[in-house]
């Protein structure tokens, strides 16, 4: 088991350096920061230009560049955004938490909505309720989640006036959870489709399986049946997902907070791509793809604790 | 006891029967529609009323023929610059297809490589290779697309080669997952026996049987490309305009949402439909060519 701990944290970070080395390089490759670091460039005597190159660590090679800002990185420093020259760490800590809220909201719809909808649909197989699960989670995923996204604008707050069309509301009151409804919706469909159908295929090969057919027989009521054997044991495969489907969110909040203007992490994202913000575009990946790895590593140690019969070796 | 019934099925209403059996069986609509789209892609230029490119400024966000003070000359309106939606949707099932084709087939051929290597020599090669796949996963997609569009600029190569990036990994996973237990069975020892050289087993022997494997995957995958595909072109990093692309097409009709909706309606629509019938025809061949997938 320690072994096992420790090899999979090894690979873990063995992922993340591979995937900022990628993505550091790439963004290296867009073109020479110094055009854009200094607004003053074109005037500048080559001499100041090279100490420019010194000063922001150009003159060495980009091996080495790239481990100097990920020692820089370990000590918490990102370096500073190249529009705006603000800290990353900041940048990235004002929009952090619009992010989370939107995410975990989406997450608690997913699950909430999902799992039960998935129960429903494997207990009550081939009735009108499984027909209506499934076509739910059919359409969840095969929407585009920004057509979604823009149809729901043009319905709720167009033509009904009921919901606002973007951005998020300032301070936490109440009337704030308006803001919410549509990117939440919209960002858990595709993911409460996904635990629809995994809960639905666990609990359907459950329910045909000898020990539930033993509680039956030796007449367990069915209500039993269905949440005290089966129901515990189709949790597993859901949580198997939780990474896929987080997945499914760093690519869904870029998507739906660039439809929404929503201030968070996503709409940051596409923003220094766009304005060529290489060290907040860096910053951000880094912080995704750790989110990323921490939660695949999280993954795997839950599903040992839940289903015991998992050995690590 | 159930009584003996002496039915007297009418013929009509044993067709329907006959009908309905056939439509729970195969996967009927979704095949109809995958069909059209094929045709439609193939027939673009005699389908499609009006140049898909060419702005018509008079035209510009005409409404659809249903509206009282519609001309009626776009049959589903035309979009900001007055193009025919229409007829760039008629075009868009081209690139679409075309976009998927070849990202699919290069995604598969790389990823199905990569597994069968992996799973059948094992020990260092498979090392490097479950890492290098554990190593592009934690990689946000979308972001790093970004960032290789600004790179090296808009276009379909660029594209293709992303949506490729994409596709290869399940291939890689469970094909090798599958190699694994191949590998042990008596029929490859006894090849390998008899003096077969590696890359014989792997593609004469192993290949084969990992075939529906690969066909499975590969319908499954279809959608979630169409919909990266189209999420790339929505954020403006996926088919360079004017080309006709659905994602660019329901973006181009973000900004008049209130006036024109259904500049963006059609495409999104399009999209669904055909994300849906790749899906079920997906889920389908799975059930019946290797129900061990089911988990994807």
């Amino acid at each position: 088991m320690r072994r096992y701990l420790i090899t999979r944290f090894l690979y873990s970070i063995v992922a993340l350096i591979g995937a900022t080395a990628i993505v550091f390089s790439l963004s290296r490759a867009v073109g020479d920061p110094r055009y854009l670091y200094a607004q003053e460039a074109y005037g500048l005597t080559s001499e100041a230009w090279e100490d420019l190159g010194r000063r922001l660590g150009l003159d060495k090679p980009l091996v080495a560049q790239y481990f100097i800002w990920l020692g820089n990185v370990a000590r918490g420093d990102l370096g500073e955004s190249l529009i705006g020259r603000k800290p990353v760490i900041e940048l990235i800590g004002n929009k952090v938490g619009n992010t989370l809220q939107l995410g975990l909201a989406a997450w608690l719809l997913a699950t909430g909505v999902g799992i039960p909808l998935g129960i429903l649909s494997a207990v009550r197989r081939g009735t009108v309720w499984d027909y209506l699960g499934r076509g739910f989670a059919a359409l969840g995923q095969a929407a585009p989640p920004f057509w979604i996204g823009i149809m729901a604008i043009l319905f709720f707050a167009v033509k009904l006036g009921w919901l606002p069309a973007g951005t998020k509301g300032a301070g936490a009151s109440a009337a704030n959870i308006k803001y919410f409804i549509m990117p939440a919706v919209t960002l858990a469909w595709l993911s409460s489709a996904s635990y629809l159908r995994i809960t639905r295929t666990a609990m359907l090969e459950i329910l045909d399986s000898e020990f539930v057919k033993f509680a039956r027989a030796k007449g367990t009521t069915e209500r039993s049946v269905i949440w005290k054997h089966a129901f515990r044991n189709a949790l597993i495969p859901p949580l198997t997902v939780s990474a896929l489907v987080l997945a499914g969110f760093i690519t869904g909040t870029v998507v739906v907070e660039t439809v929404f203007t929503w201030p968070g992490l996503g709409k940051l994202a596409v923003d220094s791509v766009v304005q060529n913000d290489y060290p907040t575009m860096t910053g951000v990946v880094l912080l995704l793809a750790l989110v990323y790895v921490v939660v695949n590593f999280l993954t795997d140690m839950a599903y040992g604790i839940i289903d015991p019969r998992v050995s690590y070796t | 006891m159930a009584t003996p019934q002496l039915t007297m099925q009418s013929p009509a209403r044993s067709r329907f029967r006959a009908g309905l059996k056939l439509l729970r069986e195969w996967p009927v609509v979704p095949i109809i529609i995958l069909t059209l789209l094929v045709i439609t892609a193939a027939a673009a230029p005699l389908l499609a009323p009006y140049d898909p490119i060419r702005p018509e400024i008079g035209d510009r966000n005409a409404k659809p023929f249903w509206y009282p003070d519609s001309d009626g000359r776009h049959l589903i309106g035309a979009d900001h610059v007055g193009r025919d939606v229409l007829s760039r949707l008629i075009y868009g099932s081209r690139v679409s297809l075309i976009v998927l084709a070849i990202s699919l087939s290069s995604g598969m051929l790389v990823g199905t490589t990569l597994g069968l290597v992996a799973g059948y020599f094992g020990g260092h090669v498979d090392e490097v290779i479950t890492r290098l796949v554990d190593m592009w996963l934690a990689i946000p997609f979308i972001l790093l697309a970004l960032v290789v569009v600004i790179v090296f600029g808009q276009s379909f190569i660029v594209l293709m080669a992303l949506l490729a990036l994409l596709a290869w990994v399940p291939f890689v996973r469970n094909i090798r997952a599958e190699v694994l237990v191949l590998k042990t069975r008596d029929f490859v020892a006894i090849s390998r026996i008899s003096g077969a050289s590696a890359t014989r087993i792997m593609v004469r022997h192993i290949l084969p049987n990992v075939f529906n494997t690969v066909v499975v995957l590969a319908t499954l995958r279809v959608g979630q490309l169409i919909l990266t595909e189209s999420i790339l072109s929505f954020l403006g990093a996926g088919i360079p305009p004017p080309t006709p692309a659905w994602g660019v097409m329901v973006s181009d009709g973000r900004n008049y949402i209130a006036s024109a909706w259904w500049i963006s309606f059609f495409p999104g629509i399009a999209i669904l439909l055909v994300v849906m019938a790749f899906n079920f025809v997906g889920d389908w061949l799975r059930d019946r060519l290797d129900p061990r997938l089911r988990q994807i």
